[in-house]
């Protein structure tokens, strides 16, 4: 057993390190805290920071890969989330069967062993054991109430030690609604130990046509899910802040050039962009079988050219705005200050235009993370999205698609993928607004 | 004015050029003419000689960039990708892969995708500023605040789900309209009205919001106290202040799109059967048919660049202050 990190792993990882550090920094800026403090005053912020925290730590245990070599059948790359969900990850039903069901969905035909007939009969599901939901619900309620106590407590106290020092900034965090925030940690934690443990002897959330689990299937979308909304951005922001910012500060033949450059990118049909984009993918890829050892590489390796030409499409609108924002605060009296002290171009452009981009850059990309998430589902629709092996909700809905149209209906499938999608999207746009709300100085909040 | 259209029409022409290299490099960078060759031919049996004739047929026998065997100024010209450029810029598509006349395709398939397209983009425009204009009249009450939380709750879902619940719902269950398909004419209607409302509903939630948020910025504006200090009802105010003024902002977001409407729905098509535009691309990105994606990268290029310069003569139009 060692550590084994796919190419998106490792920039997960990075984006982690970045992001911290940068957070670190702002920090340090008493007006930067103060900021970032307002944001968490309101209630509905709390809440959907939170619920994101949940999915950013599924997907964060799901981007740990560890390749066992001991196994009978050859070299497995298996993540955290699927050593956690093993009982899950190897274990198939035949067919559908509904969320808790204990027997499959479809009838199969059989031999009768008493009567000598052919019978047609709903097999029992062979990986659930059923007769202990009482004994298993308490278990899970217990766990997931355990586990909430011991972190909240945890914090009530690191907050009551705290808060003798008065300093502005134990100020600014007593404002938070703690109890909100308590509350939010507690129901999911809840929630979630309770489909964990109950996971163990039913299929929470049925299993799909060929049997696979769904509970599994989508939490292990959450990282496709995360990684495209949140990696784009790796990409998206040097290329748009290191033209926008050029274009706005010089201005002339490179300003010339850039807006030709995204106005020509922009005039593409973004979908038509993107699936141009992934044909010629899949035909380079499937030139050089040398790249990857295994489906999972392959699969990992389509994500990362998929996030690459997302990245490299969307880039323009943010190049854009930050342009004209930029135009404006070159003419401001400080960068002419700083031009009048002999400040190199370089580092005025870092120093002094830049960090006043920041709220621009901030919001953009929040906004952007919902829409990416719902784009996956649409570009794996149209067949230009992630590996069709990879777990993804859109791949679960581009499957489970005609499942609508048999009789009886089988739900399960679209009803776990869109579950999954909406509550991160819908968080994720009401965290967004509310950052829109205290960074945009335009917002009269 | 007439000198800026043809300055504009003008600047077109090297962005289109532009569009034209990124698509011509992501094709032939992977895909040469040999690989074509060889795909279309069928890969077994197929001698130098046979993927030269085929090649010479198709046009696809000259350099990329760059003909050294040429002289002069053709040594440039006659390339393959500036003859391709140029056949596009005249609207000659050529044959798609499956050697389906391209052009024909795309001015049969436009009608299709334009009485799904035209109607949910007007219906939407006027529903999504009327429920804006109701909230910015009710603006601060709960009436305002639920119907904030609606939106965002519309917005969150992913476009798929209404899709397949309004085909579930209104056409398995109720029975009301056909799941899909399509028919000429005055039928067709029966098709369309499903694609229609979803597309609507969908768009609801950010459309009134950016709708409400424009409104309300015009609120704040001084011209809008004067109105009410003069002792204007707030309706009026609504109608004959607000309402003008914030067209302005809404024209540079609603004009650029309408030379689009042409290109269809890639999904709502596909979902529908629609045979139009857009199912008529996914069809294409699905068969890897790239002149066909091609053709469409160029027309949808073309489209997107007349809305621009629509919403630059929409502006003059309408807003006094501009003059091109």
């Amino acid at each position: 057993m060692s550590l084994y990190l796919l190419w998106t792993d490792i920039l997960v990882w990075l984006l982690v390190v970045v992001m911290a550090t940068s957070f670190w920094r702002m920090m340090r800026s008493p007006l930067a805290r103060e900021r970032w403090y307002r944001i968490f005053h309101a209630k509905v912020a709390v809440a959907s920071a939170i619920v994101l925290g949940f999915y950013v730590v599924i997907a964060l245990s799901d981007s740990i890969h560890f390749k066992s070599t001991d196994s009978g059948y050859g070299n497995q790359i298996v993540s955290l989330l699927d050593m956690a969900m093993v009982h899950r990850k190897s274990t198939s039903e035949r067919t559908y069967s509904a969320p808790f069901a204990d027997h499959e969905y479809t009838r199969s035909i059989v031999t009768d062993e008493a009567q000598k007939k052919r019978v047609q009969r709903f097999l029992p599901l062979r990986y659930v054991q059923t007769g202990h939901f009482l004994r298993d619900t308490i278990e899970g309620l217990g766990t997931g109430i355990l586990f909430a106590a011991l972190l909240i407590g945890l914090h009530l106290w690191w907050r009551a030690r705290s808060a003798h020092k008065h300093s502005p900034a134990s100020e600014l965090h007593s404002s938070i609604p703690w109890r909100t925030a308590y509350t939010v940690f507690a129901l999911l934690s809840i929630l979630l130990a309770w489909l964990y443990i109950m996971s163990f002897s039913y299929h929470v959330l049925g299993t799909d046509k060929v049997g696979g689990d769904l509970f599994y299937a989508s939490l292990k979308s959450i990282r496709t899910g995360v990684l495209i909304g949140t990696l784009t951005t790796l990409v998206t922001l040097p290329l748009a802040v290191i033209l926008g910012v050029s274009a706005g500060y010089f201005r002339g033949w490179v300003d010339d050039l850039i807006q030709y450059l995204y106005t020509t990118l922009s005039s593409i049909p973004g979908v038509l962009l993107i699936a141009a984009g992934v044909l010629m993918m899949q035909v380079m890829m499937e030139s050089h079988p040398e790249w990857f050892a295994s489906t999972l590489e392959r699969s990992d390796l389509r994500l990362l050219f998929l996030i690459m030409i997302l990245g490299v499409t969307s880039w323009t609108s943010l190049c854009r705005m930050l342009r004209a924002e930029t135009l404006r605060i070159a003419q401001m009296d400080y960068v002419i200050a700083a031009q009048a002290f002999g400040v190199g171009r370089w580092r005025i452009m870092l120093r002094h235009i830049v960090p006043n981009l920041m709220h621009i850059i901030l919001i953009s990309v929040v906004l952007d993370f919902s829409g990416l998430v719902l784009a996956e589902a649409v570009l794996s629709y149209v067949g230009v999205g992630v590996d069709p092996t990879m777990y993804s909700w859109g791949n679960m809905i581009n499957q489970a698609r005609l499942e609508m149209a048999r009789e009886p209906m089988v739900w399960w499938s679209l009803f776990s993928a869109f579950s999954f999608m909406f509550v991160l999207v819908l968080a994720a746009n009401l965290f967004s607004d509310r950052v829109q709300q205290v960074l945009d100085p335009r917002s009269d909040a | 004015m007439i000198g800026y259209l043809i300055r504009r029409i003008l600047y077109a022409v090297p962005i289109l050029v532009g569009v034209n290299l990124i698509t011509f490099v992501l094709f032939f960078m992977v895909n040469t003419p040999d690989d074509m060759a060889r795909a279309q031919l069928g890969a077994k049996q197929t001698t130098p000689a046979m993927i030269q004739a085929w090649k010479h047929e198709h046009g696809y026998d000259k350099p990329l960039f760059y003909n050294s065997s040429a002289k002069g100024i053709e040594q440039v010209t006659d390339t393959l990708f500036v003859r391709e450029s140029f056949r596009l810029f005249l609207f000659d598509f050529g044959r798609s892969d499956a050697n389906r006349d391209i052009a024909e395709d795309i001015k049969s398939r436009m009608g299709p995708s334009l009485s799904i397209a035209l109607p949910t983009f007007l219906i939407a425009l006027v529903t999504n500023i009327t429920l804006a204009l109701l909230l910015v009249l009710f603006r601060g009450s709960v009436f305002d605040l639920s119907m904030m939380i609606v939106a965002v709750m519309i917005m969150s879902v992913s476009g798929l789900f209404y899709i397949i619940a309004g085909q579930v719902l209104f056409s398995k269950i109720w029975h009301w309209v056909p799941i899909s398909g399509y028919a000429e004419g005055w039928e067709s209607i029966k098709f369309v009205l499903l694609p229609i409302a979803i597309g609507v509903f969908a768009g609801l939630g950010a459309g009134v919001r950016w709708y409400r948020s424009i409104f309300l910025e015009q609120v704040h504006q001084d011209y809008v106290r004067t109105a009410r200090a003069k002792g204007l009802s707030e309706i009026a105010v609504l109608f004959r202040h607000i309402l003008p003024n914030g067209m302005l902002p809404i024209l540079t977001g609603v004009v650029v799109v309408i030379p689009s409407l042409f290109m269809g729905s890639l999904i709502m098509e596909s979902f529908f059967g629609i045979p139009g535009l857009g199912s008529y691309t996914i069809d294409a990105i699905n068969a890897q048919d790239f002149a066909i994606v091609k053709a469409m990268v160029f027309l949808g290029s073309v489209l997107y660049i007349l809305g621009l310069i629509l919403t630059d003569i929409s502006y003059a139009l309408f807003d006094p202050r501009v003059t091109l």
